[in-house]
Formats: C-alpha cells, structure tokens, sequence
C-alpha cells in the first residue's frame, strides 16, 4: 500500500506545527522520520492516524484521497499505530487485549477468544515473537508488550505500521530485536513509518529518511549520510556530537553509598544493599533500564525516601536521615529525572525558578524580606551563561522548551558551589544541540573536582559521559565496569548478567571487579 | 508556544497581570498593585479596569480544575459579574408586576412589554446602586455618601476573611473554614472586650490579639492534622466550622457569656474601650477595621510576593514535588499558612464583635464565612483581587435593603445575582462563549473540518 502525505499543515492557534509537510511512504519500505523533540513528528502522525484534523492537505491512500474521522478509519484503510506510551490494559491478557475494540463475537454476543487467540499465534509464529496469548500484560516485560502493539496492528490488517519513538523504552537488545522485527515486516511487504531522533538506530534500518525541523520537511537523507550530517540538518547547524572531553583526573573519594537499602510503600526493597563510590573529578554514571531503583536512589540521597537504611555519607558527613534541605546545604545539586514534575513550578517564572532552593539565601533574601532586584540580576546572569531561550526573566517556565526548561534547572543547580552533583536523565527530551551543550557544563563541573552522578537509561549518553559506569538492576548493583566498554556487554548488564559472564567477548576490555554474582540466574 | 504579549499590551493590563499571575514579574506586580489601589478606592469595580483579553492559562504545569478556576483569569470575573447582572436583572423582570400586565398583550404592543422590562431591572439597580454607592436625594454630602460608607463597613469583614481563604488557596489548600475561625475569634475577642477592663488603647489592642490569635489556634490546628495525618482540609473545616458554632451557642447558655437577666443567648456589650473608633464620625458606622484590612491586604500582598514565607507558600500551592524537592517543607508550610489564614478570618471576627455589633450572639459571623470563598473565587486568590471583590460583594448586601424598600425587588435576588456569579466563574468557557471570547484556536479547527469534509467530500 502507498501511503501519500500531501501539504499537509496543521495548526495551533498561532503555531504553525506542521507547515505543509509533503511524504510518500512506499509500499514495503522503512521510512524514517527524524528530528528533534517538537519538530512535529508526532502531530504530523496524529493526523495520519485520524487523532487530528490537517488544516490543510490531504491523505491519499494507493493516490485515491482518504479523510480519517478518528483512529477507527485509519485502522480500517490499513494503518496501524504503535504509541510511544503503550495503550494496553495491565489486567488483561494479549489476546483480550489485542480483541479490544474489535472483539470477535459468537452467537448472542459472546466473546469469541480463540479466534483471536489463533491469529496471535499465527502472526506470533510467522515472526518469530514468542507471546503467549494467555499471558498477563502487567507480567510481561517492556519489549514484549510493544510486541503485543505490534500484533495488535497486524492483526487489523495494517499494511503501515507508525512506530512512535519504539526504542525510548527499550534496553540495547530489545532494541536490535525490534529492528530485527522492522526488517522482517518489511519482508512481508508491511510499510513502516519510523519516528525516532537516535541516529544510530535510524542509519541501521531505513531505506529512506525525511527530516523534519519546526514543522517543515527541510530534505530527505540517505541512510548513508554520516551521523553529524544527520544531527546538522535536525538541528539546522552544524553539531558536535563528540564531546572530546579530557580523562578524569580523580582525586579523593568524597562521595561514598554503602550497603543502602530503600523499602517501597509496597514493601519491595526498590534499592537493594547497594553500595558505591564516586573520587573528587570523576563522572559515575548509573546505567539501567529505567525503573530499577535508579529514582529511589537520588531521592534517597536527596532526603525524600522515608524507609532507607545503610549510609550516605559526603564530605565525612552522613546524608541519611537528613532533610532536603540539610543535603542542599551540604552543597549537592540535583536535576531531577523529570524536570516538570520535580524541577520547576511551570506557573512561576524563569527568575523565581532560577531561585527556587535559593530563595531564602543572600543575596536573595534578608531574613524572610526577598530581593526583587537580585532575583532579577541573577536570572540575567544565568540566562546569560547557560543561554536559556527565554521571551523574558518575568515569563513563566512552562512556557519554555523542553530543552530550555532543562537548562534552566541545569542552570539553578550549577550556579552555586557545589559537593557533590546529581544530574538523573540529564537530556531527556532535550534536543541533539542542547544536549551537547548541557554535556560540556557536566564534564565542566567535573574538572572544577566536584563528584559527579549521572543517572542515565539513554547508553549512548552514559557513555558520552561516563568515567565509569555502574549498572543497576532490580536495585542491584550488576556491576561496575570502565568507561571504554562496549555497548554489547552493558547492554547485557542492563538485563541482569554481569560481566564475568561474558568476559570472552572480544572488545570487553577488562571488566571491572566490583560486580555481583546477582542476576546470573535471568540469562 | 503561545505569543507573549507585547509591551504595549503588558502596560495596558497591569490590572490582568495583578488578578492573573502576580508570581510572573515583580516589577509589573508593583505598578499593578498601585493601579488596584487607586481603582480600588474610586470606584466599584476596580477589575472594570480593562483586563487581559488573554486567557491567562498557562500550558504546563500540572493545574487542578479547582485550581484553574481560583486563579484564572481577572476577565472572566469582570464578565461573570457582567452576565450576572444581567440575568439578576431579567428575573427582576420577570417578577414585575408591569412586566406581566404587559406581557399579556405582548404581541399587539410588544414595546410596551419591553420598556417594562427594561423599567424593571434599570429601576432596581439604580436603587441597588443607591443603598450601596451614592444617594442623590440624601440631605447633605454626608447623607448622600452614607451608603458608600456603609458598603465599606459591611465589606470590612468580607475582606479580610476572603484574604484568608486566598491565602491559603494560592499554597494550595481550600479554606473552607473562615466561618469557624471568625467564630471562634470573636469569642475570644468578645470575652476580652467584655470582662476585662482594660484602659483605652491597650483594651482594644488585646481584643484585636485575642481574635487573630482566636483564628490563627482554630486554622491551625487544622493545618497540624492535615499535616501530621493527611487529613482533607476541605473535610476537616467544614466540621471545624460545626464544632465552633456548636461550641458558642453553648457558651452563650453560661453564665461566663450570657448576659446578666437576660434568657437569650446574647453576650454583655463590649466595653467602649473595647470597639473600634467610628474613623469618619458617629453619623457613619464604618469604623477603624476598614483600614485594618487595608492594612491587612497590603500585608497578604507583601507576604506572598515579597517574603520567603509568601514563595514557599506559592510553590507549595503551585508544585508541591518542586517544592519538596527544593528543600521547602511542605508540613511546615501547611501549617503555617492556616494559621495566618485563620488570623486573618480572625480579624473579620473582631471587625464584628468590637466594629458592627458590639456584642457577641451565635449569628456573630453572619454568613461572611461562606461569603470569603466566594470573594476569594472572584477575586482570583489574589490580594488585590479579593479586596475588589470583597468591596463589590459589600455593596450588593448595602445596596440590597435599598432595592427593597424603593422598587420591592427582594433581597434575595441579591444571592441570585451572588449565586451566578459563581457559577459562571466556575464556567470559564461559558462565559467566553457568551461574549464570544473563546480561543480562537478552535474556529479554524472546526472551519476546517467542514471545509475538509467539503472538498473530500465533493472528490469522492
């Protein structure tokens, strides 16, 4: 099936975020839409996907001009979506949810399962997924579940798959599978429209690429262009995408976590005896799929878990048991992984939040008296110097970018002097040419001799970044390894096997020391 | 992202940046605030001042329904109050006596039902208008601004009480207990002014300490449960508010507090050392509390947009995780902003026992309690705002009593007019409907729709 997008513009308001996009997907074809966060991938697929209504432009399907009233039409023409956030229900099973919204009846209504149950199993079979039907969702791990998406189209009849942004929440192997799977569609003659921003991935699978910048096609790409010829035309400028930053030069170790222990509201140790370390001028970085205990521990050091035990210990001083604001003061700063949640007050402008674990300090405040004049001052000066894309110091923080708003708690937090620092998902959702930016502010802070964590689900950012890299799993710690190592054996340590267990693998280096046997038996 | 407005426009509606986000720039919130006060005491409706056309919604965020209502935007208070009028003044209508008479042969003479209906509601708001502002036929410049001065006294209250329920908004937590507070202060306040004698000054000094600190205790302990436990505010004052008034209609049944040889239960009259001077002279009621909720709003505003203690409250209220995260201590802003929240309602206790009445009975708060909450919505949770509203909201209950008496249209559609106004701050988009204000985002939405339907339609 030939896909065609023709002019298609879809405004909001005044923004315009889609400017009169034109893209022919070709039958059994990986096409490949990339660019950065907000450059109007994703609405643009909305509006394929009938969730939206193009302003302007219209879709044609095999050159007869279609309109998709909701994602029911497009479904019947063929076009099936796999979300970025899984839209399937924890308590079913695959084949209940793969049923939903076209459930197959018997006579008087019933439910006809085994119908679906049979077409799982076909597909299921053809490609190679192993899923069990009668699986429950919630028990399913991150990579099978986007299967189930994956059958969930396939099994409409979709003869073009949108996969939004499918390897965010994927370890490194989950990842090669799914292109593995891309490729074996493609095969059998299913169209792929790919909406990524990892060049890596994009390079690997498509056969053509579009990028998209501000709402509008700026060029098609070869998947043979380089990876920098790739980030310029995202970005619109040229890009670095080497930091080239200078070894470490550790010095004493300031920083040190041992044996901790955080207990969940449900009783599930989330960060299990974990012990580590970080020297004065060096960048630990915490490698793991997300969602094994790597939250837990930054709130533990932080002072916002209440069942911790072991010790913390910084500068001789022990953190555990402390209020945030005693860590603070203790000079740690966080950025924390999710910056519109935990790091800014979005209703608060850009000055106010540039103060916002600062305001009762000088020169901020006399007593409880606060200084307009210095919070002012100081939003300019930190504008300034971490070039923060502001309308003005006055304007509210949830106005600004993504990219913008993490610069911007960047900026708060390495503003003062500093013990120890924690940046947890430093660049997420950031765009390629701020991420280069905040990168170089984190190796800078390093090489002042400051201690830095860096907790990171994005491998290729642990290791741009990392001096060493401890990887956790199920709030263990797998092991920790140096910073050369390859991406093969961290993604195996992502998924629980330590290093020894492959230490035969040709370009391993050495393995690090410190691991734990733990994990050994999920191979 | 939305377009910021220009500078022109920003300098135009300082009034809109006071009502919609005072946490946004300092330096505008200043120049704002001096507008307000200006308006504030020239006119009715200081909002009136034209305000932002811009919706005032920012994106990101993440904002409550009951939060989006209490401070949005200061347009859409203008308008509700607009809207309600105007219906208050089509049910004058339809309860006039002319209007039915006419209405009966409507479609032989159909100007004569209108001009009564226009008769109708331009009659009762002029008389509306003055019981509550300025009476023409009053015998001397004293007499014709009586009605002025008497919208002040019975606003005083409504003021401060609403401040404190804005207060306590803007970190986050509904206020529902301004009633208990104002009673429970003016039984301290009533007992101090009664049975101690004390010399003038320092007499009335207590009264005012022991009816803030009255309301500061009772919210308070409010803040500690909903700290401590996590217990819901909303639940805990509305019982709070049981608990006082329970607590006073038992107390005025003791000897400590009902007056001697009298059955009802009505409190000794307070010492004249005890009551606020009358400002402006006997022949006016408005006394010294009036400018002690200036005082007080002056106060809120400095507090929250000047203070440590006003920063915390407002990322509290606008992020609690933020918050949190930046070292501020959430429990202890909770707590501490029911206390002065219930100082607050506090000093509308004491403006009724030791300004208006004199004495102590269970009706002491009226329902100013109930009445803050709604001033509070109108005026957006903010200082300024709140003060406007509470001065409207004081000459509706002036003006009412005159409407009565000059045209016979019942107080009651006082409450009406009252009523709606909440309602159609509670419908933000229901207003902009009416004056055809909504966002024109979704005009082109829906043109295009049609119009895609159209040409698809014609090439199928």
């Amino acid at each position: 099936m030939k896909l065609e997008l023709r002019g298609i513009t879809k405004r909001f308001g005044t923004l315009l975020a889609n400017d009169h996009i034109d893209v022919v997907v070709e039958p059994g074809q990986i096409h490949c839409l990339l660019g950065e966060n907000g450059a109007g991938k994703s609405t643009l697929m909305n509006v394929l996907y009938g969730l939206y209504e193009p302003t302007e432009g219209e879709i044609r399907v095999d050159d007869k001009p279609v309109s998709f009233r909701g994602p029911g039409d497009a479904m019947a023409a063929g076009i099936g979506m796999v979300h970025q956030h899984f839209m399937l229900v924890p308590v079913f099973t695959v084949a209940e949810n793969v049923a939903l919204g076209a459930e197959p009846t018997k006579a008087a209504g019933f439910l006809n399962l085994d119908q679906t149950r049979q077409r799982i199993k076909e597909i299921s079979d053809q490609y190679g997924f192993d899923v069990d039907p009668d699986a429950l969702v919630e028990d399913l791990p991150v990579g099978v579940q986007q299967r189930v998406e994956i059958i969930k189209a396939l099994v409409r009849n979709a003869k073009v798959l949108i996969l939004d942004e499918p390897t965010a929440v994927l370890t490194p192997q989950e990842t090669d599978e799914l292109l593995d799977i891309m490729r074996q569609l493609k095969s059998r003659g299913t169209s792929i429209v790919f909406i990524s921003h990892k060049l890596r991935e994009v390079k690997e699978v498509s056969d053509t690429i579009t990028v998209i910048r501000r709402g509008k096609v700026v060029g098609t790409a070869d998947p043979a262009a380089s990876t920098t010829e790739l980030a310029s035309m995202m970005v619109g400028r040229a890009v670095s995408l080497n930091l080239d930053k200078a070894p470490a030069q550790p010095k004493e170790t300031t920083f040190e976590v041992s044996d901790l222990t955080v207990v969940a509201p449900n009783g599930q140790h989330v960060v299990d005896h974990l012990s580590f370390h970080i020297k004065r001028g060096e960048i630990l970085a915490i490698a793991g799929v997300q969602g094994n205990g790597q939250t837990e521990l930054t709130e533990a050091i932080l002072g916002l878990q209440d069942r911790v035990t072991g010790s913390i210990v910084l500068d001789g001083k022990e953190l555990v048991g402390r209020s945030v604001k005693e860590v603070l003061d203790a000079g740690v700063g966080f950025v924390p992984e999710d910056r519109t949640v935990d790091g800014l007050v979005g209703t608060f402008s850009v000055a106010e939040n540039l103060i916002l674990d600062l305001y009762d300090k000088p020169p901020f405040a006399k007593g409880i008296s606060m200084s307009p004049a210095k919070i002012m001052e100081n939003a300019k000066a930190r504008i300034g110097e971490f070039d923060v894309r502001a309308p003005s110091a006055a304007s509210a923080a949830g106005t600004l970018s993504g990219g913008n708003q993490q610069k911007l708690v960047m900026a708060r937090e390495l503003s003062r002097p500093l013990r120890l620092f924690i940046a947890s998902q430093p660049t997420r959702g950031v765009d390629v040419g701020s991420i280069e930016f905040l990168h170089r502010r984190i190796v800078a802070e390093r090489d002042q001799g400051t201690p830095v964590m860096i907790i990171s689900t994005e491998l290729d950012e642990v290791m741009e970044l990392a001096d060493r890299i401890a990887v956790l799993y199920k709030g263990r710690l797998v092991g920790t390894v140096p910073s050369g190592t390859s991406r093969d054996i961290l993604g195996l340590m992502m998924a629980g096997i330590p290093p020894e267990e492959h230490a035969h693998t040709p370009q391993a280096g050495t393995p690090a020391p410190t691991s734990n046997a733990e994990g050994a038996d999920h191979a | 992202m939305p377009d910021q407005p220009s500078p022109k426009h920003a300098q135009e509606n300082q009034q809109g940046a006071d009502t919609t986000r005072d946490a946004a720039a300092p330096a505008v919130e200043e120049t704002a605030a001096v507008v307000a006060v200006d308006t504030a005491g020239g006119a009715m409706q200081p909002s009136a001042v034209p305000a932002t056309a811009q919706s005032g919604q920012l994106p990101g965020g993440s904002e409550t329904v009951l939060r989006r209502i209490f401070t949005g935007s200061g347009m859409v208070s203008v308008l509700a109050v607009l809207l309600a009028l105007i219906i208050g003044g089509l049910l004058i209508a339809i309860t006039d006596k002319q209007v039915a008479t006419t209405s009966g042969y409507f479609f032989a003479r159909p100007t004569d039902m209108l001009t009564a209906v226009w008769n109708a509601a331009t009659r009762s708001y002029i008389a509306l208008f003055q019981g509550s502002v300025f009476n023409p036929r009053g015998n001397g410049v004293a007499a014709q601004f009586a009605p002025f001065m008497e919208t002040l006294t019975i606003a005083t209250p409504l003021i401060t009480a609403g401040l404190g329920v804005a207060l306590a908004f803007r970190a986050g937590l509904f206020n529902i207990g301004a009633q208990g507070q104002i009673i429970v202060a003016g039984i301290l306040a009533a007992w101090v002014g009664f049975a101690l004698h004390l010399p003038f000054g320092l007499h009335l000094l207590l009264v005012l300490v022991a009816g803030i600190v009255g309301g500061a205790l009772w919210a308070g302990l409010v803040g500690l449960l909903k700290a401590r436990t996590g217990a819901h505010e909303v639940i805990l004052t509305i019982m709070f508010n049981y608990i006082a008034l329970y607590f006073l209609r038992y107390l005025l049944n003791t000897p400590a507090f009902q007056r001697p040889g009298e059955s009802n239960p009505i409190s000794p009259i307070l010492d004249p050392s005890a009551v606020y001077p009358q400002i402006l002279g006997s022949q006016y009621r408005l006394h010294l509390g009036f400018l002690l909720a200036i005082a007080a709003t002056v106060l809120v505003w400095w507090l929250l947009n000047r203070s440590t203690v006003g920063f915390e409250f407002r990322a509290v209220g606008a992020n609690p995780k933020a918050a949190q995260t930046a070292g501020i201590n959430v429990s202890r802003s909770t707590i501490l902003v029911m206390a002065i929240a219930g100082g607050l309602a506090g000093m509308s206790g004491v403006a009724q026992v030791a300004g208006t009445e004199k004495v102590l009975t269970d009706g002491v708060a009226a329902t100013y309690g109930f009445d803050a909450i709604t001033v509070a919505l109108l005026g957006r949770s903010t200082p300024w705002g709140t003060f406007a509203a509470g001065l409207l909201f004081g000459a509706f209950r002036a003006g009412a009593v005159q409407m009565q008496i000059q045209t016979g249209t019942p107080i009651d559609i006082v409450l009406v007019v009252q009523s709606l106004i909440v309602l159609f701050i509670a419908a933000p988009p229901l207003v902009r409907a009416v004056f055809g204000l909504n966002p024109r985002r979704r005009k082109p939405a829906r043109a295009a729709k049609s119009g895609q339907a159209a040409t698809t339609g014609g090439a199928a």
